[in-house]
């Protein structure tokens, strides 16, 4: 148990609007945090920070990975799905195996071990008969999957997810929270979402983000408060909590 | 009038514009690929136009055009995809203006240039029969590039242009291996400007992937195929230029939108036989 990442008053934003303004966030091994805020937030913001997507204008993203500062393959990264095309001539096996980008360099093709990792990844999600099908043929929920064995083939430290349930129907959402729950068991998980009934029945901490509350300071809230309060999500959706981050609490 | 093909092979400039036609459609082939792909036909044919300007520029001082056109393909490329990423203009209209000032320039040097500017009409409308020894060369040399390119990094190509920034999360190059490939793009280009003439050289580009993509959906495979038909369609043209004296631009065109009227009958045929077949023997598939 450890420390994977940690974030010293991040300030963050695109072409010179400051969207995330002093965030502080450590996510430790076996974490899985919840990331809930109002649209234009800074969610995704924070998430492109943490991925190295976009540098911060203040402040310091430190990982621990023991060798280098730098996160290398240790962060598995599950993308909002409309942002991607498609429309490209990309099979799902060949969607899956570059999850092992970072791994295993840029030269060169893949080894039949691999391929057999990543058949295994889809096999585990129940979409191994999808294997030779091009993306643009895919359903919404066996995309989600596909990506989904795409971030989890490198056996990441730390998942993260931006929007997971969008597109996904209410069955296959209760499912995909249960491979969460159970990939959680290996690494940490952070998941972004709007839909805040669902997150909160799987999430261990929650945060807030909320560019609108950036001047207050962040504060703790442990999950024996969530309960007590017994029904802290509303009271941390309705962005009146004068607080951005909640920083997540171990015990 | 029509000498057998065999007859034709005796002259140099006929097996000139056959290897001309081969290496461009290897080429055209691999690149065209990653621009369908990835959706560049615009920026492609941006290119293409502003390349123009190299071509009045060697006419003014008297280099060989093909030359300067190349170095002005290449920076606008790189120009266009510099500029919309750090400029903060607009990628398209970055294009349009590209796209424009070099069709701009290369009027300005080529009336300008003293005496009549021979040859124009090739580099407009393409002239497969004048295909020169140093053409060739040249087209040879890109396509060992942009084979062995594309052989060594398949993959990291393929992943990148499905998902930058999935990539980039990765650390791949993803900077550096843009910039490579729309250089390469520039470099095909041009040195396809011989066979179909800037005006019509996008088509070499884009109708033999389409063709392609109508019978298969993997990268590879589209390239593969498209260097096939790419090079019946500048074949077929090459053989309607020689006979009946029309710029091989126009005649490599036509006989690749005819290839692709075919197929895609043919696979509005295959398709509906699938669908018939499928409804009689096997339950529809669900998700």
């Amino acid at each position: 148990m450890g420390k994977i990442v940690e974030l010293k008053n991040v300030s963050a934003g695109y072409t010179g609007e400051v969207i995330l303004r002093d965030v502080n966030l450590v996510v430790n091994d076996h974490d899985f945090i919840g990331i809930i805020g109002p649209n234009g937030g800074g969610k995704t913001t924070l998430l492109r920070v943490v991925l190295g997507l976009i540098r911060p204008y203040k402040g310091s993203v430190t990982f621990f990975n023991g060798q280098e500062s730098s996160h290398g393959n240790i962060i598995g990264y599950l993308p909002q799905i409309n942002r991607i095309d498609t429309r490209f001539p990309i099979s799902v096996t060949d969607v899956v195996l570059s999850g092992l980008m970072s791994k295993e360099g840029i030269l060169g093709r893949y080894s039949g071990k691999q391929k057999k990792l990543a058949l295994e990844m889809l096999e585990k999600m129940g979409v191994h008969n999808l294997r030779d099908k091009t993306v643009g043929k895919l359903s919404g929920g066996q995309l989600q999957r596909v990506y989904l064995c795409r971030a989890i083939i490198s056996s990441p430290r730390l998942l993260m997810l931006d929007e997971p349930s969008t597109f996904v129907d209410t069955k296959f959402e209760t499912d995909f929270y249960e491979i969460l729950k159970e990939l959680n068991d290996d690494m940490a998980i952070i998941v972004v979402s709007h839909d805040v009934g669902t997150i909160t029945w799987y999430v261990k901490t929650i945060a807030c983000v909320n560019r609108d509350l950036h001047y207050h300071p962040h504060s703790t809230i442990t999950q024996e408060q969530l309960a007590a309060y017994n029904c802290p999500i509303q009271i941390i959706t309705h962005g009146d909590v004068p607080h951005t981050v909640l920083k997540t609490h171990n015990h | 009038m029509a000498e057998s093909f065999f007859e034709l092979l005796q002259y140099r400039f006929f097996t000139n514009a056959l290897l001309a036609s081969v290496l461009t459609s290897i080429n055209c082939g691999i690149i065209g690929t990653y621009i369908v792909s990835r959706r560049l036909v615009f920026i492609s044919g941006g290119i293409t136009h502003a390349s123009f300007g190299g071509i009045g520029v060697g006419y003014f001082f008297g280099i060989n055009p093909v030359l300067s056109a190349t170095v002005f393909a290449v920076l606008s490329a790189l120009g266009i995809e510099f500029l919309s990423k750090k400029a903060d203009v607009r990628e398209d209209s970055l294009i349009g203006i590209f796209w424009s000032f070099g069709m701009a320039l290369g009027i300005i040097f080529i009336f300008l240039a003293p005496g009549y500017a021979p040859n124009l009409m090739g580099y407009l409308f393409g002239s497969l029969l004048t295909v020169s020894p140093a053409d060739i060369w040249m087209m040879l040399a890109l396509t060992v590039v942009v084979s062995l390119f594309f052989l060594l990094f398949y993959k990291v190509i393929l992943f990148i242009s499905f998902d930058q920034e999935y990539a980039r999360t990765h650390r791949a190059p993803v900077q550096l291996v843009n910039y490579l490939l729309i250089s390469l793009v520039a470099a095909t280009i041009v040195l396809s400007i011989k066979v179909a003439g800037i005006i019509l050289v996008i088509s070499l580009l884009t109708i033999p992937q389409t063709i392609a993509n109508l019978f298969t959906t993997k990268f590879g495979k589209i390239m593969l195929i498209s260097v096939i038909i790419a090079f019946m369609g500048t074949f077929a043209g090459l053989m309607i230029s020689y006979n009946y004296n029309i710029p091989s631009g126009a005649s490599v065109i036509m006989s690749l939108i005819f290839a692709f009227i075919i197929a895609k009958l043919l696979s509005i045929i295959v398709n509906s036989l699938k669908v018939k077949t499928s409804y009689r023997n096997e339950p529809v598939e669900t998700d």
